[in-house]
């Protein structure tokens, strides 16, 4: 899999490190409700396709960096239209 | 037992030739027992009496009835946990109007993109007496199911090269030894006469081997045995299998409850629906609308052509990052590290096996001559923890078992567990701490370290 860095380009998936996937925005610690801080803390999508991750340069320019990768067949899209 | 079959052959042939009576008596018995039998019962016996008839007259291990459209519990998933939960329902609780639904054909998920790896040496306290009554469960699974599992209790070794893992391992000695699990440290001279191949990992490497772990509980068993067992063994009990059907979605009621599921045969009612179909739980909990804190990932796995016997333990690297046993059929069954993010994918990535394959010729330089033969990887989906997730959801009537890491050594134990909760509708005592409950009190069962998992 080659993953595109910003500064770099398309480098090897062997240069990067997973990062996690990309979750909801953080909810105000204030406000929030125990069912939602810990739906946010435990809750990720995991969709059959696109999926939004970060992952980190570590082995390159040491940027990190989020994609929309495809979970059924590694190909790295565009983010769908429904996000955000 | 095989070569009792020409000797009794040889006897018949005698038999018949002078004594048209004893055949017809023999015949006459053997037709009697099939009819009482709807299971028949695998034994020498029934092997001779199998080769008087030239093995034409086996009866058909599980039936494929047609499905109705109403059962008292419906099983999504004709898995290692499917089947099992359905056998421990029918046997322990009496509940035998059962359908096991399987999107494909039996024995052809999970139960067979593993590694065979049976083992209890985990960390939690909650954890190790699941693994401990899970590996004495596998033992007696031969002579439970009638079915011949194949059973090897060969012992697992790790081969520690870094001073943390070796405390992690010893801390996990010491909460083994509570519950009754194994674990003790040996030598690098005793690794090296238990293990001759490992000949890398010397004073000049980059990771030189420090001592070795073993857990005398680990073998190793054949899992089509495992699926055909307990679907052999349910099914006599009134257990139904229904293979090619996929499930759709789930139904609920105009209450909120579980109501049924939709499949590709037709809708089917039901008050309780178990999910266990591994990496696609949160694609059906997610047609009622219900959110699991799941990650699907892909495992990785392959299998080198057969040679002579050569490694007769397990043998683990948790620092090298693979673990490989030699089957019975003499393959060297290799396991690495998932892939890095989710993935629904069961094949496995190109870095994932170099990287692999690299770790493993560090320790043994001799394998860089054998010829890999096939490669698999088994989507499974990991919770925020790194344990399984058993329970009841706020769905009345809906059941998961999943995040399973490593769920092949769990099916018994996970079977019984699975059909005490459906009954009782309470968890078992040994997987109390394993509820969705355990999540909305941030108290997890972390067990990261002694999976593959990151």
């Amino acid at each position: 899999m080659l993953i595109p860095c910003p500064f770099c380009g398309e480098r090897s998936e062997s240069e990067f490190i997973y990062g996690g996937p990309v979750g909801a925005d953080r909810p105000d610690p204030n406000t929030v409700s125990d069912a939602e801080w810990v739906e946010y803390l435990t809750v990720a999508p995991n969709p059959l396709g696109p999926v939004h991750e970060r992952w980190w340069h570590a082995r390159g320019c040491g940027e990190w960096l989020a994609i929309w990768r495809d979970t059924r067949t590694h190909d790295i899209v565009e983010a769908p239209d429904d996000s955000k | 037992m095989c070569s009792c079959i020409p000797s009794y052959k040889s006897i018949w042939v005698i038999l018949q030739g002078r004594c048209a009576l004893v055949k017809k008596l023999i015949d006459g018995t053997y037709l009697l027992m099939n009819a009482m039998a709807t299971m028949q019962n695998y034994s020498v016996f029934s092997l001779a009496r199998n080769a008087f008839s030239g093995h034409r007259n086996w009866p058909l291990a599980w039936r494929s009835p047609p499905l109705k459209d109403q059962y008292d519990v419906v099983v999504i998933g004709a898995g290692g946990h499917g089947l099992a939960t359905a056998y421990y329902l029918a046997k322990e609780f009496g509940i035998k109007d059962v359908a096991v639904l399987e999107r494909g054909w039996l024995g052809g998920g999970n139960i067979a993109r593993n590694t065979v790896t049976i083992r209890s040496n985990y960390m939690r306290d909650e954890s190790i007496p699941f693994y401990v009554k899970s590996v004495a469960m596998y033992e007696g699974l031969t002579h439970e199911l009638n079915f011949n599992m194949m059973h090897s209790k060969r012992t697992m070794v790790d081969v520690v090269q870094t001073w943390p893992k070796l405390r992690e391992l010893r801390r996990r000695q010491l909460v083994m030894d509570i519950y009754g699990s194994t674990y003790e440290q040996i030598s690098v001279n005793e690794l090296h006469q238990r293990i001759p191949a490992l000949t890398g990992g010397g004073p000049d490497a980059r990771l030189p081997v420090i001592c070795g772990m073993v857990h005398t509980d680990a073998g190793v068993n054949r899992h089509d045995a495992v699926a055909w067992g307990y679907a052999r063994a349910a099914d006599a009990l009134g257990v139904e299998i229904h293979q090619q059907t996929a499930v759709q979605s789930l139904i609920r009621g105009t209450d909120g409850n579980i109501s049924g599921i939709e499949t590709n045969r037709g809708t089917v009612r039901a008050k309780k629906v178990v999910v266990a179909v591994s990496g696609h739980t949160t694609t059906l909990t997610e047609t009622a609308g219900l959110k699991l804190p799941l990650r699907t990932m892909n495992l990785t796995a392959f299998v080198s052509e057969p040679v002579q016997p050569l490694v007769d333990v397990i043998v683990n690297c948790p620092d090298s990052g693979f673990y490989f046993s030699q089957s019975d059929k003499g393959e060297m069954v290799i396991g690495g590290a998932p892939d890095m993010g989710q993935s629904f994918r069961r094949d496995i990535k190109q870095n994932v096996f170099e990287d692999t394959v690299t770790a493993m010729l560090s320790l043994f330089p001799s394998f860089k001559k054998l010829k890999l033969m096939r490669q698999w990887g088994g989507h499974l989906d990991i919770a925020h923890d790194a344990s399984p997730i058993m329970d009841q959801t706020e769905i009345p009537g809906l059941f998961v078992t999943a995040g399973w890491w490593g769920g092949y050594k769990a099916i018994p134990a996970g079977g019984l567990t699975l059909a005490y909760l459906v009954a009782k509708e309470e968890p078992h005592p040994l997987m109390s701490s394993f509820t969705l409950n355990r999540f909305r009190h941030l108290d997890f069962v972390m067990e990261a370290g002694t999976t593959t998992a990151r």
